[in-house]
């Protein structure tokens, strides 16, 4: 055997390094984030939400009844008040620093490749946008860190202390849901206001850091006490909002899919939105 | 080696000095922001990326183009650039230096930035990023230290040296290409979303970086005894003149395409850009100025009588060089945010604590340049004198 030591060696380690990372390559490859459905399920809505997925788990949605919102002025303002308290999300009072879970926008503005000769009842009213929790979510996918994931449950979650505040998954958002702490959410104004305001501190919901993004968790503090989102308790029985699972073909949201049309905020982009309107 | 930047001319230590600096202020207005966070920038919810990530795509460009004077010179032997390849390759060393602070300089939290190696994720285009610009900068630091070395001990350099040499031309066109996906892959972006953005980073990386380094070498052969050679720096202008029109044919592929198919949201950007967008035409002079000066730059490097003399030659780099930051370092970036996915406009301005932060980087830059390049001509010259 004429093989040097040391050429053995090198083929040695070589092989060993191989070894190590073979099986953990061929297993990301395998399990991947296989696409779960076909194209023939994005163009067949009406099998549910996100079509004949194979259905490996829960995928919470929400179905906006904007008729019930129109009906009831003042709904939409208290749930974004109830949300933005019970998730300490900060006030800065000016537009280049503000965050915000859900809020109200124009039809324009929410369904941005929709005609504009629907009703004027419907072209001028305003709609309640929150993160779609896509059940493709592309920020999800740009994130480097993996600060901002999918739950079992669906929820398009954050971790606050992994984010590194690159800001990648508000490039890839598009539906402009996240926000970013430009500054110490924990501080106060020049005037000596708290941005977080005292008197209505959550104390039962971590306040965040500057420099890290956030958005709506759907609550996932809330459902993991098995409550319901804060802004669908605050509709209550006016059923202006219905969550629940997607994946679950006898739940009361499927229920309200097959019955009513609804729309969903840039269906073309394939990111599959898990919030529906109703117009 | 690094003695040989310690010494130099009273010219050299004013340079230095200012570099310095700039670098101090720079440093200053960072722990400003580190202690505020990054509201002391101009940037906001829609626009959430500014100056920092437009300067970093640039000069990833401007890296990746030394690419353009180690290719001919190591895989089709062409002579006549053998002096400059040091000279790209310590350039690239500077630009991703650059581009590091820069990523550094827009974390929302920088003390974790490393949480992108502790939890590595394939799926995420910026941890690719992170790898190729890495190993890029290992790349050209390794190869022109240890070509420099063996120049310097009159020897020729050592034959494993070349596979480094082959592995970083590719290299090269990865790095820019791996940028231009960060961009090119994210929905809702229409500006951005466009298969031809990795070609067109790279025609502006190649008509820029060397446009900057025949200015370089202008400018050494006034400082040093060191002379490219009016053939080596005639065929930059070459190369940069394809590359600018190569840039100019894909950028017309852009306008065709979005207003041929006059679908809204291909055509939003480009009229935000270049003709004002609801009354919002915050960047349309930038855009402007960029247009003409590409476009005289472009003649000035065709004709031959303004591209062989030396001060219309320094003119027409200059002009170009702005022409391609503008299009790159400002419009490319800033404009893929305007709209908003809600299609709201919302301006962006940096504040003044970011523009000095981005002098003091550009500042380090240019101070790892001189301190890389005094190094690199002292051995060139300790020869010349031998």
């Amino acid at each position: 055997m004429d093989m040097k030591r040391r050429d053995f060696l090198k083929i040695a380690g070589i092989s060993t390094i191989a070894g190590l990372g073979a099986p953990a390559a061929l297993e990301m490859l395998l399990k991947g984030d296989a696409p779960a459905s076909s194209f023939a399920s994005s163009a067949a809505p009406a099998e549910g939400a996100h079509g004949a997925a194979p259905v490996t788990g829960k995928q919470y949605g929400m179905v906006i009844n904007h008729r019930v919102f129109t009906a009831n002025q003042g709904l939409a303002q208290q749930c974004i008040k109830a949300c933005h308290v019970t998730h300490n999300v900060p006030d800065f009072q000016n537009p280049k620093d503000e965050i915000k879970w859900i809020w109200e926008t124009g039809f324009e503005n929410a369904f941005t490749s929709l005609p504009t000769s629907y009703p004027s009842e419907v072209i001028e009213s305003k709609f309640l946008v929150l993160c779609n929790h896509c059940a493709n979510p592309s920020c999800v996918r740009a994130c480097p860190t993996k600060a901002t994931f999918k739950t079992s449950d669906g929820v398009v979650a954050m971790d606050y202390h992994r984010c590194i505040g690159c800001r990648f998954c508000m490039a890839a958002c598009p539906f402009g849901s996240r926000s970013f702490n430009w500054r110490d959410p924990r501080g106060k104004d020049d005037k000596g206001r708290y941005f977080i305001d005292r008197l209505t501190l959550n104390k039962d919901f971590p306040t965040r850091m500057r420099g890290v993004v956030e958005k709506c968790n759907l609550c996932v503090e809330r459902l993991a006490k098995g409550l319901v989102p804060k802004c669908v308790e605050v509709c209550g029985d006016t059923k202006a909002i219905v969550f629940g699972d997607l994946n679950d073909p006898h739940s009361e949201i499927r229920e309200v899919l097959r019955t009513n049309f609804t729309i969903q905020r840039k269906p073309e982009l394939g990111t599959k939105p898990s919030i529906f309107y109703i117009v | 080696m690094f003695e040989k930047a310690l010494v130099g001319s009273s010219k050299y230590k004013v340079w230095m000095a200012f570099l310095l600096a700039l670098m101090g202020i720079g440093g200053l207005c960072y722990v400003r922001q580190f202690n505020y966070g990054l509201g002391l920038t101009g940037m906001s919810r829609d626009v959430s990326w500014g100056i920092y990530i437009a300067q970093f795509t640039f000069l990833v460009g401007v890296a990746a183009s030394g690419v353009m004077v180690v290719l001919p010179y190591y895989l089709h032997n062409y002579k006549t650039f053998g002096k400059l390849t040091i000279l790209g390759e310590f350039l690239a060393v500077s630009a991703v230096s650059m581009c590091l602070m820069f990523i550094i300089a827009d974390l929302g939290q920088p003390m974790r930035a490393l949480n992108v190696l502790l939890h590595p994720t394939p799926n995420s285009i910026l941890f690719w990023d992170m790898i190729v610009l890495n190993v890029y900068l290992f790349l050209n630091i390794f190869v022109g230290w240890v070509v420099l070395t063996a120049e310097k001990k009159g020897i020729a350099p050592p034959k494993w040296i070349k596979p480094f040499i082959y592995v970083s031309i590719p290299w090269a066109v990865s790095i820019h290409t791996v940028t231009a996906f960060l961009y090119a892959g994210l929905p809702g972006r229409h500006f951005w979303l466009t298969a031809i953005l990795a070609p067109r980073f790279l025609a502006s990386a190649f008509a820029g970086g060397p446009a900057l380094l025949i200015l370089l070498c202008l400018i050494i052969k006034r400082v040093s005894k060191f002379d490219a050679g009016k053939e080596a720096i005639q065929k930059l202008v070459t190369i940069v003149s394809y590359a600018a029109l190569i840039n100019v044919f894909f950028v017309l592929l852009e306008f065709f395409t979005s207003y041929y198919s006059n679908i809204p949201g291909h055509m939003h950007t480009l009229d935000y850009l270049f003709f004002g967008l609801h009354g919002h035409s915050q960047l349309v002079p930038w855009m402007r100025v960029s247009t003409v000066f590409g476009i005289v730059a472009i003649v000035m490097l065709l004709v031959p009588y303004t591209k062989q003399r030396e001060d219309t030659l320094a003119l027409a780099c200059i002009l170009l060089f702005i022409s391609l930051w503008i299009d790159k370092g400002i419009g490319l970036v800033i404009g893929g945010f305007v709209p908003s996915p809600l299609e709201e406009i919302t301006a962006y301005t940096p504040n003044p604590n970011e523009i000095f932060i981005t002098l003091g980087i550009w500042a380090t830059g240019f101070f790892i340049l001189t301190v890389l390049y005094k190094i690199a001509l002292a051995v060139k010259e300790e020869k010349l004198i031998a």
